[in-house]
């Protein structure tokens, strides 16, 4: 705590992106704001205190407050985070300008609309364990070596919040790609010995260019994940994985559904 | 009007409320799950060090099963909890966590061999058995015999809820986010389902459901030093006061936990101690074995709080601007081992405070200081998770009471009733549901909806006074705080009690700056404020009549656990809404049906209980029938039976079966 000392009592400069977009009203505009500067501040705190003394309906989105929820993905100066990690002192000229994160839908001011976006790129990669194999709840669950389990939970770090999606060039032309957050859940399910889909299978989910083969590994997505996830490492090692089906091909045709 | 109509309407996407919705879509039921956030988002991806299921597999988990963990449970209650309940979750957490396990929760697991770990700060080798490789591992918490405390890292809540609602998309289940429940629709003592605000166009629905749970979790943020996520605001719980017939359970049962970081009140979880990390005070000593020599830093969380406040009143805290803190030492652990399995706690460490928790020494230490966590008490639920004033009715997880915490939770306990009473509560919820048809009519919903929309009317009609919302809120948060916390005494819960009353009629009357329906956070706060203050009063006003010391709940003047009168759960039910006080009675709890009697913790101050003559009685008969039974050569399961018998949905009342010993 010590170091946050010298900052005490600065006054910051804080530029929020306004806009209703079900007003017709309402044009977006940017509202300027002047807080004193408090020990630790995050942006939780800020916007917390602007709504409070100043907007009491300015828009924006926390849960957890602590970095783990994923809900409240803003532009700050241009780059994409986590307002509630976001500390104030690290902005040694004191402003600090907000914007909603692109490529979600709008809902007002800072918050945009996440859940139903990643709800519908779990749907596409069928984001959930494919299993014959039927769980007997009172027998001995089945075995995984500790490395696989601990692979696998790497991968399951990610929190949906979206920020690889709007730190990503192909997500701003393609609304339908379906983001790192989409692909690294592929290679997720990919290394669970649990899941029993076939890189063809994957291949059939997303083997093109709203998928796999639509990154153009410019990686904003790798440079602004708060969770720190390989996603390069990943999203290479799946267009491999994936090119090689293509490659092979046969396989795919005589695939028949049900 | 608009009316959707379901079979099973869940309200609340944590945890508890998506494994429920599974339970009754899986049985062909239309389910719809409502959610003020996107689910995912929802407070139990907070949940740290992990689950607790007797599984067995670690070597420090040997001997463990349903009855130990049972016994740890009900002492952690401080006899507070319904033994029944907490049987039923024994027995169907190790099912729960294997069913997790299937639907790829990555749990930690075990590695065959040698391994170093930290136990009373002694480094030392523990050898992990062969057959238990890649079975899943534990750690310990808080109050338990044996490491039984299953993880991935200390972000186990995350990876569970991931898991769950991947579980409830594959189904189909109908999840709705940004929907907040504003009232109950009920009629004849049948609840029928509920209004509903959508909180982006602001609009009114009536969802009409042949059952409807709340599983809208805890109510922490009518404290203002709190772990629990902003949405924690007992919304729900007062939905269902506000129907005047609904009641709530130990309302006064809250749980501060020993170990939120100072100041932002952030968890760092139990695992911290679990793994073998201490606390430590002003001069760097380790003061917990001198209170509690036999679990040390590991007693219940409701004992190592009200120690540590014991240790800083002496004058041992740290001093900060922030008031007095002491420190948690994990740097002891190795950075290896911290940037492993407690990666989230050194990330919040890192980011929050500038402090890495690896370095070694005293740079590493971090601030922590007790704060509320947890709400034991809640929505009060038979155990089927049912309410049993309104038929239709149920709750579950930390919203409800059902009641397997009693006054004081243990860690990984929380997390594990989440799926546990999901998988139970979801299945004789599904059951009410195939036996019960529908039979309302809309002027009735029609009259609903039109009470919530004439509300919201007389808000936004309201004069703009002096007085603000944010204060309210912030006034009531403080009282919490500082009246209503760890110490509890008589005058300062009067004057909690009599000041919450003013400022829920002063919420009456606050007006609001901007008046439009659509996406108005400053409207959703005039609405939710009464509804908190309700809440608040009756967590204070339950606890200023409680006159004993019992688990959580600490009175300095009433400093013994009192089983002679207080061996009964606090019942609270709210039927004139213009009132600013609720009724308040109580339920025994029948001493001659407890599995386990009333007896000494193991841990806290000795001494200090006021005995129930049945207590001894129930104990003789108790051994009575334990020494006959094993003379005939019964089994633990079938002494179990004849000692408390209880009932579970599904197989899940089957033996659960253990590396080594089968079903023993």
């Amino acid at each position: 705590m010590p170091d946050t000392a010298q900052n005490k009592g600065r006054m910051l400069t804080f530029e929020i992106l306004q806009y209703n977009p079900s007003d017709p009203q309402s044009k977006p505009h940017m509202v300027t704001y002047h807080l004193e500067e408090t020990l630790g501040m995050t942006l939780f705190v800020a916007l917390n205190m602007i709504r409070e003394k100043f907007e009491p309906d300015l828009a924006f989105d926390f849960v957890c407050r602590a970095g783990i929820c994923g809900s409240c993905g803003m532009m700050v100066n241009g780059k994409p985070l986590l307002a509630c990690r976001t500390l104030t002192k690290n902005y040694p000229d004191g402003v600090l300008r907000l914007m909603p994160m692109p490529s979600f839908k709008l809902i007002k001011d800072l918050s945009v609309v996440t859940g139903q976006w990643m709800d519908g790129m779990s749907k596409r990669v069928e984001s959930w364990i494919h299993s014959k194999e039927e769980v007997d709840l009172t027998k001995l669950e089945k075995r995984i070596e500790p490395e696989v389990a601990d692979a696998t939970f790497e991968l399951d770090r990610c929190i949906e919040c979206g920020i690889c999606v709007s730190s990503c060039a192909t997500a701003l032309m393609r609304p339908d790609f379906v983001g790192a957050v989409g692909l690294n859940r592929v290679a997720r399910f990919d290394v669970d010995p649990h899941d029993e889909r076939t890189a063809e299978d994957f291949y059939e989910l997303v083997g093109d260019d709203s998928g796999i083969f639509g990154c153009m590994t410019l990686l904003g997505c790798e440079d602004n994940c708060p969770k720190n996830l390989p996603l390069q490492e990943k999203i290479a090692y799946m267009r491999r994985k994936l090119a090689n089906v293509k490659d092979t091909g046969g396989g795919l045709e005589i695939r028949v559904e049900g | 009007m608009k009316i959707q109509y379901c079979d099973a309407l869940v309200i609340g996407g944590g945890l508890a409320g998506l494994r429920t919705a599974v339970a009754t879509q899986e049985k062909g039921l239309s389910t719809i799950v409502l959610s003020l956030v996107p689910v995912k988002r929802s407070h139990s991806a907070a949940a740290q060090g992990g689950m607790q299921a007797s599984l067995a597999n670690s070597v420090m988990g040997k001997g463990d099963n349903e009855d130990v963990h049972f016994a740890d449970t009900v002492k952690g209650s401080d006899w507070g909890c319904d033994q029944e309940v907490a049987r039923m979750f024994v027995t169907t957490a190790p099912k729960a966590i294997r069913e997790l396990a299937g639907w790829g929760v990555p749990w930690s697991r075990v590695k065959r061999g040698e391994r170093s770990v930290v136990i009373n700060t002694e480094r030392t080798t523990i050898t992990e058995a062969d057959d238990a490789h890649g079975l899943i591992t534990a750690r310990d918490f808080g109050g338990t015999k044996k490491w039984r405390t299953c993880f991935t890292s200390d972000a186990t809540g995350h990876t569970m809820l991931f898991g769950v609602a991947n579980q409830a998309l594959k189904d189909d289940v109908d999840i709705r986010e940004r929907k907040e429940l504003l009232s109950l629709i009920h009629k004849d003592g049948r609840c029928y389902g509920a209004v509903v605000r959508d909180l982006i166009d602001g609009e009114l629905e009536a969802y009409i459901a042949k059952a409807t749970n709340i599983a809208t979790g805890g109510w922490g943020r009518v404290y203002r030093t709190t772990t629990n996520a902003v949405i924690c605001e007992g919304t729900g719980q007062a939905a269902v006061l506000e129907t005047g017939l609904g009641t709530l359970g130990n309302p006064e049962a809250v749980q501060f936990h020993p170990t939120p970081i100072v100041p932002s009140g952030i968890l760092l979880t139990e695992g911290c101690r679990g793994d073998g990390g201490v606390l430590r005070d002003v001069d760097g000593y380790r003061f917990m074995p001198d209170y509690e020599p036999e679990k040390k830093d590991l007693a219940s969380r409701d004992v190592v709080s009200r120690r540590m406040m014991e240790h800083i009143r002496k004058g041992k805290g740290v001093k900060s601007i922030f008031g007095d803190h002491l420190w948690l030492d994990i740097s002891i652990l190795g950075r290896e081992h911290i940037e492993k399995n407690l990666r989230d706690v050194q990330e919040i460490s890192m980011t929050f405070n500038g402090i890495d928790p690896a370095d070694e020494g005293p740079k590493g230490w971090m601030p922590v200081r007790p704060a509320q966590h947890y709400s034991m008490g809640g929505v009060r639920t038979k155990p089927t998770g049912e309410s049993p004033d309104l038929s239709g009715l149920f709750s579950c997880g930390e919203a409800a009471c059902w009641d397997m915490h009693g006054f004081n939770r243990l860690g990984g306990n929380s997390v594990a009733e989440t799926v546990v009473s999901g998988m139970i509560v979801g299945n004789y919820m599904a059951d009410y549901c195939l036996e019960n048809e529908i039979d309302i009519d809309t002027a009735t919903i029609e009259a609903f909806v039109e009470k919530e929309e004439q509300n919201i009317r007389e808000i936004m009609s309201r004069p703009l006074n002096d007085d603000s919302i944010f204060d309210i809120k912030r006034r009531m948060q403080e009282i919490m705080d500082d009246k209503v916390g760890i110490f509890r005494n008589g005058e300062e819960l009067q004057e909690a009690v009599d000041e919450l009353r003013e400022l829920l009629e002063r919420s009456r009357k606050v007006g609001i700056r901007y008046v439009t329906h659509a996406s108005n956070p400053e409207l959703v706060e005039a609405y939710r404020l009464p509804k908190m203050l309700k809440i608040a009063i009756s967590i204070a006003y339950s606890a200023l009549l409680r006159t004993e010391s019992r688990g959580a709940h600490y009175r300095e003047d009433y400093l013994k656990r009192d089983d002679a009168n207080w061996l009964k759960r606090t019942l609270v039910r709210w039927s004139d809404p213009e009132a600013t006080l609720p009724e308040v009675f109580y339920e025994e709890l029948d001493i001659m049906k407890m599995e386990i009697p009333p007896a000494f913790r193991g841990y806290g101050r000795k001494g200090m209980t006021i005995e129930h003559p049945l207590s001894a009685e129930r104990q003789a008969e108790v051994d009575r029938i334990r020494e006959e039974l094993e003379a005939n050569g019964a089994d633990r399961f079938e002494i179990q039976d004849a000692l408390m018998p209880f009932d579970l949905p599904e197989n899940y009342k089957e033996k659960n079966e253990r590396q080594g010993i089968g079903y023993a």
